[in-house]
C-alpha cells in the first residue's frame, strides 16, 4: 500500500509538472519580439519606480503624474500653464497671498465632481505631520489654504516665497476617495483615482505600471490610449528589450543609446536637465574648508573632458546648480580650466609641496577622502577624474566607494561626490545647497557652506516677485561661489531617450536630477498624435 | 497490501511538531527584528526614497516618529506580535500597504512558483535518477552525473541569467521576466504559464541534482541487494523489478529530502524571483529586508520558517508510511 501511495504520487506529480511544462510549451509563437502592436498604445521602459500613487505622499508632487493634475502644469518650456486652476493664480502685493480660480465641471475618473475642497483637502493633508510625507519640506511657506466657494482656493504664506506657484503643480486628490482611508497604507495609495488624462489599471510592483486613457478628460481624450511603463533597472536589459521591440522607447545611458543612432525607425532624445554632479568641500575639513583649495580645486579640474569622456558629449560643464543654459545663470562666472593658475593659488596660500608631491601647510596634508556611492558607476567616474585632476595640482585626494549609511555619518568632514537638481526656481537647490541654516539638516548643504552673503541673497531672492531683483540676487549667489567655492561643481547630465518614431508631437523638458515616471518625451504622451503609418509601412 | 493508515499516529505527531513550532516561529521573529535592528539600513531613509536627500532633518525626525521606528525593539516586537496574534500584521512601510494585502497578493505566485518548480525536480530528478542507477557508470549516468555535480555548485542566479541570456536573447522563445507580457495588462492563463517556464525551469534544474543523485544512489544500491536478486530470480520482468523493488527502497531516502530541501528551495526562489521579476513573496522579501521594513519582513519569516517545518512534517510522515518501522515517534 504504502509503496503504491508513494508511486502513485510520483507519477500523479511527474503528469502534473509535464503537463505544465507542455502546456506553457503550446504558445511560443506569440512573444513580443517583432511586433509594436497599434500605435495607440506605447509601452516604454525606465528605470526607477515611485514608491507611491499617492499625491499626498509625493506623488506627483512635480506635475506630469499622468493619473492626476495639478493647479498648474509645467508646458514644454518650463513655463507655468493654468491645468485645474483657470488662469495663473492671483499674486498679493506683499507676495503672502495666492488665489486660485479654479476651473469648472471637471471630473475625478470616478465621475465625481473636483471642487476646492480636494484642493484644500490634498494640501492640509501633506502638511499634517501625521502623514509621511518625505516632501513636505518643500511646501515649508505654505502656512495655510481655504476654500472659497466652491471654485475658489487661496493659499496664504508664512514668508513671502517667490516660487510658490511652481509648486502648485503638485497633483490633486480626491477628498471623497482618500479622505476616507489611513493616508500613509490605504488603498488609495497603489488604486489611485484622479483628474488626470490617464487611468491606472494595475501597478504590478517592481515590473510595470500600466495605463488607460482618461476617455472624459477635461482636456481632450489622449490619442494613446494605453499606456504602459515598464520598470526595468538593468540598462542592458532595457536596450535589448527595446531592440526586440517589447519596448516602444526608454531612457538609456550614452553608451547604450548610441547603439541606436543607425536604426531608421527610432529616435533619440536629449533632454537637457539641472542633474549635476558635484564634490562637496566641508567646512569642517582643515583641507577641502580651506579657501584657497577650495578656489585651486574649481579651476584645476577638467570639466570638458568629462564631459567628453565620461559623459560621452551628452551634458554639460557645470559651475554651479544653475545650469549655464538657464535664463537665471550668471554670465561669466564660468571657470576656466587653468592648472597652473591652481598651483598659483595654492603657492601663494603657503601650500607648499612636499616630497611625494602632495602639498602641505603648517604640518597639515593637503589630503582629504571623497565618498562616492558604491554601485554608481557615473559618480565614480567623476570621483576618480576629480581625484586625477587634483593630484596635479598637489592635492590628495583618496576616492571610496560606499552606502549612504557608511557615507552620511562622516558628511561634515568628508568630500562627498554628490548629485541633484530641481528644474524650475533658482531657489529650489541654490537654497538647500548653500543656506547656512541648513548645513548638516538631513542631506541639506551637506558642505556645511557658510557664507553671509549668500546667506542675504538667499532670502533675497526668494522673498520678491519682481525679476529684476531675483536675477540680481541669484547673480550674487553665483559670483559668491567663485571666490568661495564650498562645493566644485562638476557636469551637467543629459538624459537620453531612444523611441520608436510612431507618434508626432514629442517633445522633453529639462530634467530633475530624479528622473522618475514625469520625465522623459512622455512627460505629455496625452498630446502624442499616431503617425500616418500609410507611407511607413507601404 | 491493504494495511489502514495510522492515523491516529501521524495526527499525534503532527500535534507534537505544532507545538514545538510555537517557540521557534516567536524566537525567529524576534531575531528578525534583533537582525535588523542590527543592519546598517536606515527605514526612514528607505521610506523616505529619493524625496529623502532634500527633506529637512526636522521631517525626517517626524517621519521615523510616525513609522514607530524610534522606540526600543522589545517594544516594537511585543506591540507587533501582540498584534499579529490578534489577526493584525501591521502595516508594510516600503510597501505602503497592510501587511496582510502584500502576502495574499503575492503568496500564490510564489506557490506556484516553487510548487512547480519542486515538481519538475522530483520528477525530473526520479526519472534520471532510475535510469542512470539502473546502468552505473554507464554513458547516460556518467553524462548526467557530471552534469548533477556542475549544477550542485551552480549559484540559482547565475542559471537564471544564462537561462534569459539563451532562451530570451538569443532564441527569443520565451519572455525574459515578469509575470505578463508587457504590453499586458490582463492576467490571462496561457501569459502566466509561458512567463513560468523559464524561473520554474530555472528553479527546479537548480534542486534538481540532490534528488538525482539520491534516486540514483538508492535504486543502484537496492538493484544490488538480496529482493531485487531474488525478483530477477524469479523471472519478473525489469520494468517490474525497477518500479516496484528498487525504486520502492531508492525512493527512502528522498523523501527525507524533500522536506530538508524546502529551505534551499526558498532560498532559491528569493534568486529566481529577483532576476525574473517574478511578483511573489520571495522579491518581496529582498526588498522588506533592505528597507528594514519590520512588519513585512517578520511576516515572511514566519512564513518561510512554517514552510520549512511544514516539510519536515511532510517527510517524515511520508517516511514513516513508507516504512513502517520507522514509525511516528516524531
Amino acid at each position: 500500500m504504502a509503496a503504491r501511495t508513494v508511486r502513485r504520487a510520483t507519477a500523479a506529480m511527474a503528469t502534473g509538472a509535464f503537463a505544465l511544462t507542455a502546456a506553457a510549451c503550446t504558445n511560443p509563437g506569440t512573444d513580443g519580439a517583432g511586433s509594436t502592436g497599434p500605435k495607440d498604445s506605447a509601452v516604454v521602459g525606465i528605470a526607477y519606480e515611485p514608491d507611491t500613487l499617492s499625491p499626498l505622499l509625493g506623488y506627483g508632487k512635480d506635475g506630469n503624474s499622468k493619473i492626476f493634475d495639478g493647479l498648474l502644469a509645467f508646458d514644454a518650456g518650463m513655463k507655468l500653464t493654468p491645468a485645474l486652476a483657470r488662469e495663473l493664480p492671483k499674486v498679493s502685493a506683499d507676495g503672502l497671498t495666492y488665489t486660485y480660480a479654479l476651473r469648472s465641471g471637471v471630473t475625478f475618473s470616478d465621475g465625481e465632481p473636483f471642487t476646492a475642497e480636494d484642493v484644500v483637502f490634498t494640501y492640509r493633508t501633506i502638511l499634517d505631520p501625521k502623514t509621511n510625507n518625505p516632501s513636505r519640506t518643500e511646501l515649508d511657506a505654505l502656512k495655510s489654504v481655504e476654500a472659497v466657494g466652491d471654485d475658489t482656493v487661496v493659499f496664504h504664506l508664512k514668508y513671502p516665497y517667490a516660487p510658490f506657484a511652481e509648486r502648485t503643480v503638485h497633483a490633486i486628490a480626491p477628498e471623497h476617495v482618500a479622505g476616507g482611508q489611513d493616508v500613509n497604507t490605504g488603498a488609495f495609495t497603489t488604486k489611485p483615482i484622479g483628474t488626470g488624462p490617464y487611468v491606472l489599471s494595475s501597478w504590478s510592483k517592481g515590473e510595470k505600471l500600466t495605463f488607460q486613457a482618461n476617455p472624459a478628460y477635461w482636456n481632450g481624450a489622449p490619442a494613446v490610449k494605453k499606456f504602459t511603463m515598464a520598470i526595468i533597472k538593468d540598462d542592458d536589459v532595457r536596450a535589448t528589450r527595446l531592440r526586440a521591440g517589447d519596448l516602444d522607447g526608454a531612457i538609456l545611458p550614452p553608451n547604450l543609446a548610441a547603439g541606436f543612432a543607425d536604426d531608421k525607425a527610432k529616435k533619440t532624445y536629449a533632454a537637457t536637465t539641472y542633474d549635476y554632479r558635484t564634490v562637496t568641500l566641508p567646512t569642517h575639513n582643515p583641507v577641502a574648508g580651506d579657501t584657497a583649495v577650495r578656489g585651486a580645486l574649481d579651476i584645476a579640474v577638467d570639466r570638458q573632458t568629462m564631459v567628453d569622456k565620461i559623459l560621452e558629449g551628452a551634458g554639460k560643464p557645470a559651475y554651479g546648480p544653475v545650469p549655464t543654459d538657464s535664463p537665471w545663470f550668471a554670465r561669466g562666472t564660468e571657470r576656466r580650466h587653468d592648472l597652473a593658475g591652481a598651483r598659483k593659488i595654492l603657492d601663494e596660500a603657503g601650500w607648499k609641496p612636499g616630497a611625494d608631491g602632495v602639498r602641505a601647510k603648517n604640518g597639515v596634508r593637503a589630503s582629504f577622502p571623497l565618498w562616492y556611492l558604491s554601485g554608481d558607476k557615473l559618480r565614480q567616474d567623476h570621483a576618480l577624474a576629480y581625484a586625477s585632476d587634483a593630484r596635479k595640482a598637489g592635492i590628495e585626494i583618496k576616492t571610496q566607494a560606499g552606502t549612504w549609511e557608511v557615507i552620511e555619518p562622516r558628511m561634515k568632514t568628508d568630500a562627498v561626490l554628490a548629485g541633484g537638481g530641481a528644474p524650475g526656481d533658482p531657489d529650489f537647490d541654490q537654497y538647500l545647497l548653500l543656506k547656512s541654516t541648513l548645513a548638516g539638516d538631513g542631506f541639506n548643504n551637506m558642505a556645511w557652506y557658510d557664507n553671509e552673503a549668500v546667506d542675504r541673497a538667499l532670502e533675497d531672492g526668494r522673498r520678491t516677485n519682481d525679476p529684476a531683483k531675483r536675477k540680481a540676487a541669484y547673480d550674487t549667489v553665483q559670483r559668491e561661489l567663485v571666490d568661495d567655492p564650498g562645493y566644485t561643481f562638476l557636469t551637467h547630465i543629459d538624459h537620453l531617450y531612444v523611441v520608436n518614431d510612431s507618434w508626432d508631437g514629442l517633445t522633453t523638458q529639462t530634467e530633475p536630477h530624479d528622473h522618475g515616471l514625469a520625465a522623459g518625451p512622455w512627460w505629455n504622451v496625452e498630446t502624442w498624435k499616431p503617425k500616418n503609418t500609410g507611407d511607413t509601412k507601404k | 497490501m491493504s494495511r489502514r493508515l495510522p492515523w491516529g499516529a501521524m495526527a499525534r505527531m503532527t500535534g507534537r511538531r505544532a507545538l514545538a513550532a510555537v517557540p521557534v516561529l516567536l524566537g525567529v521573529t524576534l531575531a528578525v527584528f534583533a537582525v535588523a535592528e542590527a543592519s546598517p539600513f536606515d527605514p526612514v531613509k528607505a521610506y523616505a526614497g529619493t524625496a529623502g536627500l532634500t527633506a529637512s532633518q526636522e521631517n525626517l525626525d517626524q517621519l521615523r516618529h510616525n513609522l514607530g521606528v524610534d522606540r526600543p525593539l522589545l517594544t516594537r516586537w511585543w506591540e507587533w506580535i501582540t498584534s499579529a496574534l490578534t489577526g493584525d500584521l501591521g502595516d508594510s512601510s516600503v510597501m505602503r500597504r497592510p501587511v496582510a494585502d502584500v502576502v495574499t497578493e503575492r503568496l500564490g505566485w510564489s506557490v506556484l512558483l516553487a510548487a512547480t518548480a519542486f515538481l519538475v525536480a522530483i520528477a525530473l530528478g526520479t526519472l534520471l535518477g532510475v535510469l542512470a542507477g539502473r546502468r552505473r557508470g554507464g554513458l547516460l549516468d556518467r553524462t548526467v552525473s557530471a552534469l548533477a555535480y556542475t549544477l550542485e555548485a551552480a549559484p540559482a542566479f547565475w542559471l537564471g541569467l544564462l537561462a534569459i541570456w539563451f532562451f530570451a536573447l538569443r532564441l527569443g522563445v520565451l519572455p525574459a521576466g515578469g509575470l505578463t507580457d508587457t504590453a499586458s495588462d490582463t492576467v490571462t492563463l496561457d501569459q502566466v504559464a509561458r512567463h513560468l517556464v523559464l524561473p520554474a525551469l530555472v528553479l527546479g534544474v537548480s534542486q534538481l541534482p540532490w534528488f538525482f543523485l539520491y534516486v540514483r544512489q538508492g535504486v543502484g544500491d537496492a538493484l544490488d541487494e538480496d529482493p531485487v536478486r531474488g525478483a530477477r530470480a524469479r523471472g519478473l520482468a525489469e520494468r517490474t523489478v525497477l518500479t516496484g523493488h528498487a525504486l520502492r527502497s531508492g525512493m527512502l531516502p528522498m523523501l527525507t529530502l524533500i522536506g530538508s530541501r524546502v529551505p534551499e528551495l526558498i532560498t532559491g526562489a528569493l534568486l529566481v524571483e529577483t532576476v525574473f521579476s517574478w511578483p511573489g513573496i520571495a522579491a518581496a522579501t529582498v526588498q522588506a529586508a533592505t528597507a528594514v521594513d519590520f512588519p513585512l519582513l517578520a511576516a515572511l519569516t514566519v512564513l518561510a520558517t512554517a514552510a520549512v517545518l511544514l516539510g519536515n512534517l511532510l517527510s517524515d510522515l511520508l517516511y514513516g508510511l513508507a516504512d513502517p518501522r520507522v514509525g511516528f515517534d516524531g
